[in-house]
C-alpha cells in the first residue's frame, strides 16, 4: 500500500528552487510514496501575508486544505516555512470554529469548503515516521559514509513546538536519524537551529548574511563537509547568498547545501543530474565525484539490475 | 540521584577565557535547577556566583542557559532536564556581557526598554484634562484595550540573550523592549499624535524590521509574552498608519500585492516590490540575480496566475483592509 498524500509544493520549489521539486519528485516513488499535486493551491503567506492581513492567510490556507479534503488527502509539504505556517493555520482552524465559518461562508462563493479534517506533514517527518527509518535504509545504494554532514533545520519546522509537535526544538533529531540511515556522520553544532536570515535578506542584508555566515561557519568549523536543509528559503540564503554571508564573517565557505531530497537521493543511488544539483550557486561536486562513481561501480556490476527487481 | 552538572565558570577580572567545571550532586525528587544551584554554591563552592531572588518565576532574575536554552532555574526540572537532554549543563545567558559565572550584565537589556519609553506620554493626561472627561486617566476603560500577554513580562533577559537577530546586530532593540512598546501602542489612553511618535522611533533602523522572525524569542519566553507576535502586530499598526515605505513594510505591502495578483509568490519580481527604484540598493542585488538566471534560478515574470485565482482575490477582498491604506501612501 503506498502512502499517498497531497503534495503542496509551495512558491520556492515551483520558482527560484525548481531543484527541491525536481528531487522530490525523482525519490518519492523508491520510499513507497505516491503524491497527487495541488496545482491550484495558492503561496501559504510565508508568515509574510500574515503579518499584513492574518485572516487572509488563514483563508488561503483553509482554501489550500479544501483541495486536498476533496481528494481525501492530508497535505505533504516540502518546505519548513510552509510547514510552520500551514501547520499553525490548520491547528487554528481546527480550534476555532467560529473562525473556519467565517472563512467558509467565502469560500463556498467559488470553491469547497474546509470541514478541518486534514493534516499537514512536511516530507521530513513521513520519511521518519511513516516511511520509516528501516525502510530507507533498505533503498541507501550508495552509503555516504565518507561525509560529515551539518543539518541546518530552519525556524519554521522546529518554533514554535506547540504548533508543530514534531521536534524537541532543543534537540531535534530527525535530520540527523535521516544522515544516519544515509550512513552519514551528522555534524554537531549549536547553529543547526538557528535562522538563516532569509526573511529580512532583501531589506536587511547585513542582519541575514551575519545571520547565515555565523551558522555555515560555525558548520564547517565542526568539520562538515556539506549542509542539508529541509526547507528551500534557508538553502536561498545558504546557497545563493554564501559569498557574501562568508565576507560578513571573514570565512571562506565553499560549503554546497543540499535539499532534504537530494541528499536522500544521492543516497538511494538516484543520477546527480536527475536531482537538479547544478542549479545550486555553491558547486556540489566534492559530494557528487564521490557519490557518481559509487553508483557506476553499481550499475557496472552484474547481478544489482537483477537484485534492485526483486 | 546523583548527577553532574557543567557549569560554566567565568571571572573576566581574573580568567583569559570562561571554562565549564563539573559538580557532583544528589539531587531530590522535584527539585530544581535554582535549588541545585544553590546547594552548590553552599556545600561545594561558595564562589559560584548567581542571581536569584523569588524563587517562583516572578522576579525574573535567575534566567539562564541551561542544555543550550534560556530558562529560568527556579522553573526548571532537573528531573525534566535529565529526561530531555540526558545531561545538564548550565551556563549564563548567551550574547550579554558576563560579570561573573551565571550573573550577566542587563544594562544594555534595561536601557532598550527605557529607550521605548515605556510610560504614558504627559499628553494622554493632558488631553484628558483639556475635554474635562470625569474619566480619571490613570484609569484603563476596560472594554477598550487588548494587551494580549505582553504586560505579563518580567524582564528576565531570556527572549534577549535567544534573539538570532539581537545576536549579529547588537543595537537591535530586541524582543522584550519591543514588546513594551507595543502595550503602549495598545493602550488607548495615548492620543494618536503620541502614537505616531512612537511609531516614527520604532520603524527606524535597529527596530521592528530588524527581526527575522524566527520564533526564538516566542519559544523561550517563561510567560508566554510571545515578543515576536507583538513585534507583527506594531509592523501592521505602523503600515496601517501609512509609515509603509521602509524596506520591511514593503516587503509586507509588495508580497501581498505579488499574491493578489497571481496566487504565488515570484521571485523575479520580489526584489523590485521591496527595493522600488533605489538604483544602488538594485545594483547590489543585480550580480545575484544574474547568477540565479544563469543556474535557472529566476522564474519566468510572466508566469500565469494559478488556477482559480478569482478566488484569491476574493479572499483579499473580504479579509484584507490594508491595500487602500498603503496604496494611499505610495502615491
Ligand atoms: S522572532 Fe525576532 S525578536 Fe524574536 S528572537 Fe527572533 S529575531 Fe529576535
Ligand atoms: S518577554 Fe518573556 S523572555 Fe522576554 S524578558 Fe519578558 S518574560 Fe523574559
Ligand atoms: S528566582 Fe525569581 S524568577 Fe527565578
Amino acid at each position: 500500500m503506498p502512502l499517498t498524500y497531497a503534495l503542496y509544493p509551495g512558491c520556492a520549489a515551483k520558482g527560484a528552487t525548481p531543484e527541491l521539486y525536481q528531487s522530490t519528485m525523482a525519490i518519492i516513488g523508491r520510499l513507497g510514496i505516491e503524491v497527487q499535486e495541488l496545482t491550484a493551491s495558492s503561496c501559504c503567506g510565508a508568515g509574510v501575508v500574515g503579518e499584513g492581513e492574518p485572516d487572509v492567510a488563514l483563508a488561503l490556507n483553509a482554501r489550500t486544505f479544501a483541495q486536498a479534503e476533496q481528494l481525501g488527502l492530508d497535505v505533504m509539504t516540502i518546505c519548513g516555512t510552509c510547514q510552520g505556517v500551514m501547520g499553525a493555520a490548520n491547528k487554528r482552524l481546527k480550534q476555532e470554529p467560529g473562525l473556519l465559518d467565517r472563512i467558509n461562508r467565502v469560500l463556498e462563493r467559488e470553491g469547497p469548503i474546509y470541514r478541518g479534517t486534514i493534516q499537514v506533514k512536511h516530507l521530513l517527518w513521513i520519511v521518519v515516521r511513516e516511511v520509516g527509518l528501516h525502510r530507507l535504509g533498505q533503498e541507501v545504494r550508495v552509503p555516504l559514509n565518507e561525509f560529515r554532514i551539518a543539518p541546518f533545520y530552519g525556524c519554521y519546522i522546529l518554533r514554535p513546538s506547540w504548533d508543530l509537535g514534531f521536534d524537541d526544538p532543543e534537540n531535534p533529531t530527525s535530520l540527523e536519524k535521516v544522515i544516519r540511515a544515509a550512513k552519514g556522520e551528522p555534524v554537531a553544532y549549536v547553529g543547526r537551529t538557528k535562522c538563516c536570515g532569509f526573511p529580512v535578506i532583501l531589506e536587511q542584508e547585513a542582519i541575514a548574511v551575519a545571520m547565515a555566515g555565523t551558522n555555515m561557519k560555525e558548520a564547517k568549523d565542526s568539520g562538515a563537509d556539506f549542509m542539508v536543509t529541509p526547507c528551500p528559503l534557508c538553502h536561498m540564503s545558504l546557497d545563493i547568498y554564501q559569498d557574501r554571508a562568508g565576507q560578513a564573517v571573514n570565512a571562506n565557505l565553499s560549503l554546497p547545501i543540499l535539499h532534504l531530497p537530494q541528499l536522500l537521493g544521492l543516497a538511494m543511488g538516484i543520477p546527480a543530474k536527475d536531482l537538479g544539483v547544478s542549479r545550486h550557486l555553491v558547486p556540489v561536486h566534492t559530494i557528487t565525484r564521490v557519490t557518481e562513481s559509487r553508483r557506476m561501480q553499481l550499475t557496472d556490476r552484474k547481478g544489482v539490475a537483477s537484485h534492485e527487481n526483486h | 540521584m546523583r548527577l553532574t552538572f557543567t557549569i560554566t565558570r567565568f571571572n573576566p577580572e581574573t580568567d583569559p577565557r570562561p571554562r565549564d567545571e563539573p559538580y557532583r550532586l544528589d539531587v531530590e525528587r522535584g527539585q530544581t535547577v535554582l535549588e541545585a544551584l544553590i546547594r552548590i554554591k553552599q556545600e561545594q563552592d561558595g564562589s559560584l556566583a548567581l542571581r536569584y531572588s523569588c524563587r517562583s518565576a516572578i522576579c525574573g532574575s535567575c534566567a539562564m542557559d541551561i542544555n543550550g536554552a534560556e530558562k529560568l532555574a527556579c522553573r526548571t526540572s532537573v528531573r525534566k532536564e535529565i529526561e530531555r537532554h540526558g545531561r545538564i549543563t548550565v551556563a549564563p545567558l548567551r550574547n550579554l556581557p558576563v560579570i561573573k559565572d551565571l550573573v550577566v550584565d542587563m544594562t544594555s537589556f534595561w536601557g532598550k526598554v527605557r529607550a521605548v519609553t515605556p510610560w504614558l506620554s504627559a499628553s494622554a493626561l493632558a488631553s484628558r484634562t483639556e475635554t474635562g472627561r470625569t474619566l480619571r486617566p490613570m484609569l484603563l476603560p476596560r472594554d477598550r484595550y487588548q494587551f494580549h500577554n505582553v504586560d505579563a513580562c518580567i524582564m528576565c533577559g531570556a527572549c534577549v540573550a535567544a534573539c538570532t537577530s539581537h545576536e549579529v546586530s547588537r543595537r537591535f532593540l530586541g524582543p522584550a523592549a519591543l514588546a513594551k512598546a507595543e502595550r503602549f501602542l495598545a493602550d488607548p489612553r495615548e492620543p494618536a499624535d503620541a502614537k505616531r511618535t512612537r511609531l516614527r522611533f520604532l520603524e527606524q533602523p535597529d527596530g521592528i524590521w530588524d527581526c527575522t522572525r524566527c520564533n526564538f524569542c516566542v519559544e523561550v519566553c517563561p510567560k508566554d509574552v510571545q515578543p515576536m507576535e507583538a513585534i507583527i502586530r506594531l509592523r501592521r499598526v505602523a503600515i496601517e498608519a501609512g509609515l509603509a515605505r521602509s524596506g520591511g513594510a514593503r516587503h509586507i505591502t509588495g508580497f501581498m500585492a505579488l499574491i493578489r495578483r497571481s496566487g504565488r509568490l515570484n521571485e523575479a519580481l520580489m526584489p523590485l516590490q521591496v527595493i522600488g527604484c533605489n538604483l544602488r540598493r538594485l545594483l547590489r542585488v543585480a550580480p545575484l540575480g544574474l547568477r540565479m538566471l544563469w543556474h535557472g534560478k529566476v522564474p519566468s515574470p510572466l508566469a500565469p496566475p494559478i488556477p482559480g485565482i478569482a478566488q484569491i482575490r476574493t479572499i483579499f477582498n473580504s479579509f484584507g483592509h490594508l491595500k487602500r491604506i498603503t496604496r494611499a501612501d505610495h502615491t
